[in-house]
């Protein structure tokens, strides 16, 4: 049901690049089976959206993209992530490479107590960029690229906590920007915010995936309708569905996904 | 519909509650009264004593059997050496750890062991290190009455308790920092150095200033050592023997002389001052990183 549910939906747009691509994903936290034989293409300079209930595996899914999810013990998988074609699994491929292609947004803005510039120049310099002057043209191009630039040129050595929380996240987002990765993972990043602020993390995003190849959990069905091109449904551990967003939010092809939009459950 | 809440009851009620509320926090406002009085009038007694016998010739001479001529030169010295020593080598030693149970280390039931004994260290009395440094430190390795003796055994002796500070002070340690610093591809050590080590700063630092504060001021351990306390010479190597400013009071006051209490009182004075300059520079970097972060 699964695969026929992919053809059916995916076959219009063959030509974008994939980026990532995962097959038959299973990963078990301990005993517990969390995601079950997961099966996704992700596509360049769009965005996908991933949506479902509490547990469903959505957040599971994304640290996984970038194996993130490593870092809570007692985690196996098995099956198989491709990024650009290479199996991000495989031993020979180091973790730190992974994660400077592919950069992450959380749940909670999480900047660190530094001055905002600091926070934004932390990525390259662990990568080894010492030079001033490159330092202050990334910081520049990453606060301007995540739309925080004129509110924050004028205080760039102050602490960022000082920040609004719409601002540190979009601050969160410059400096995720700042290693110039490929593809930006999102885990609900606006769960936290007001609406305005929100509004502008959405704006943002749209003003993003013209560059970058972007993949948002959101619990918030308007806001996957709203932002993204294709959504994938999420249910105890399994895609459901996946298709364009448009699709998906007008004519579902399962009953639980049509339950699940309509506000039936979840 | 019933109502669950009599609130006339609860009126009733009110007073009782008001009352409680303003006798607690009475009682904890003398609870820290009272220590503080005592503070106030321990340090009355002392500087009282002292003034008079606490000049420059007392911070330059060396210990006398006539009061007048006492010093507390040697001692402070000694102090200042074995801070020299314990310091850097107990905080390396006990950060050091702390960061790999807390950072590294996966849970087994092996660091669970680890832990606990760390934990039942911190309580084991400061005359069992004594008696460890003796048997491994002064005989074992034939340091004798030394610096170098003294300085291990307090080293060990103040571990448990910075080990376990640290820990804390790590632990406090939002994840989504290490989070958000592992995302951006940073390896783990950059991440301990960059963000959770300065995060920590603070709280390692007020820990070890408690443990520090004990080892400039405990005996019991050079006792054991057979740290002399009478001595007209400085150490000049590592190797040398010496003594500390606890030893020197604590044999000050045994003195049958009556001005040898003064001399104590003098020599108690310069003990606070040191620990006060200690803790000072201690806040001082705590600061400093506060306000970088």
């Amino acid at each position: 049901m699964l695969t026929m549910v992919k053809e059916k939906t995916i076959a219009p747009t063959e030509e974008k690049a994939v980026v990532y691509r995962t097959k038959e994903l299973n990963l078990w936290y301990g005993e517990h089976h969390a995601l079950k034989n997961i099966e996704l293409d992700i596509y360049e300079n769009e965005v996908t959206a991933i949506i479902g209930p509490s547990g469903c595996g959505k957040s599971t899914y994304i640290k996984t993209l970038n194996r993130m999810i490593e870092l809570v013990p007692n985690v196996r998988t098995s099956g198989e992530i491709t990024y650009r074609g290479r199996n991000i699994f495989d031993p020979t491929y180091r973790v730190e490479e992974l994660r400077t292609q592919v950069g992450m947004v959380f749940q909670k803005p999480n900047p660190f107590p530094k001055s905002i510039y600091e926070n934004v120049a932390y990525g390259p310099r662990i990568h080894g960029i010492r030079d001033k002057k490159i330092l202050d043209e990334i910081v520049e191009k990453s606060l301007r690229g995540a739309a925080i630039w004129d509110e924050v040129k004028d205080r760039l050595h102050e602490n960022a906590y000082g920040l609004s929380g719409g601002q540190q996240q979009r601050l969160c987002i410059a400096r995720c920007l700042a290693i110039e990765p490929d593809v930006i993972l999102m885990d609900e990043p606006t769960s936290a915010l007001d609406p305005i602020s929100t509004l502008k993390v959405e704006e943002l995003i749209e003003e993003l995936k013209k560059n970058y190849s972007i993949i948002i959990v959101t619990h918030n069905m308007q806001q996957a309708a709203r932002i993204s091109d294709r959504t994938a449904f999420f249910l105890n551990g399994e895609v459901v569905e996946f298709a364009e967003t448009d699709q998906l939010f007008s004519t579902p092809a399962d009953k639980r996904t049509e339950d699940y939009i309509t506000g039936r459950f979840g | 519909m019933k109502r669950l809440v009599d609130h006339s009851e609860v009126i009733q009620h009110m007073n009782g509650r008001l009352v409680k509320n303003n006798i607690f926090k009475l009682l904890f406002f003398f609870a820290t009264v009272f220590g503080l009085i005592i503070l106030v009038v321990l340090l009355y007694r002392v500087f009282t004593q002292a003034t008079g016998w606490l000049n420059i010739d007392f911070l330059q001479n060396f210990p006398s059997r006539i009061p007048e001529r006492a010093g507390i030169k040697a001692a402070l010295v000694g102090s200042i050496w074995l801070m020299a020593m314990v310091a850097p080598l107990s905080l390396f030693l006990g950060v050091g750890t702390a960061i790999y149970l807390e950072e590294y280390a996966k849970k087994s039931r092996f660091t669970d062991f680890i832990q606990t004994n760390i934990s039942n260290l911190a309580g084991v009395p400061s005359i069992v290190f004594g008696l460890l440094g003796l048997t491994v430190f002064a005989r074992g390795m034939e340091l004798g009455r030394s610096v170098l003796a003294a300085g291990l055994t307090m080293s060990l002796l103040v571990l448990p308790v910075i080990v376990v500070a640290s820990q804390e002070a790590l632990r406090a340690v939002p994840n989504q920092l290490r989070e958000a610093s592992y995302g951006m591809g940073a390896t783990k050590w950059q991440t301990i150095y960059r963000v959770v080590l300065p995060a920590a700063v603070p709280g390692i630092l007020t820990g070890s200033i408690l443990a520090l504060s004990r080892a400039i001021g405990e005996t019991a351990p050079l006792i054991v050592l057979g740290i002399p306390t009478f001595i007209a010479y400085l150490p000049k190597s590592v190797f040398d023997t010496f003594t500390v400013m606890p030893m020197q009071i604590y044999n000050w006051t045994g003195r049958p002389q009556e001005e040898f209490q003064h001399v104590a009182a003098a020599g108690i004075v310069v003990l606070l001052v040191l620990l006060v300059m200690l803790n000072s520079i201690a806040i001082w970097i705590r600061n400093k990183f506060q306000k970088r972060f």
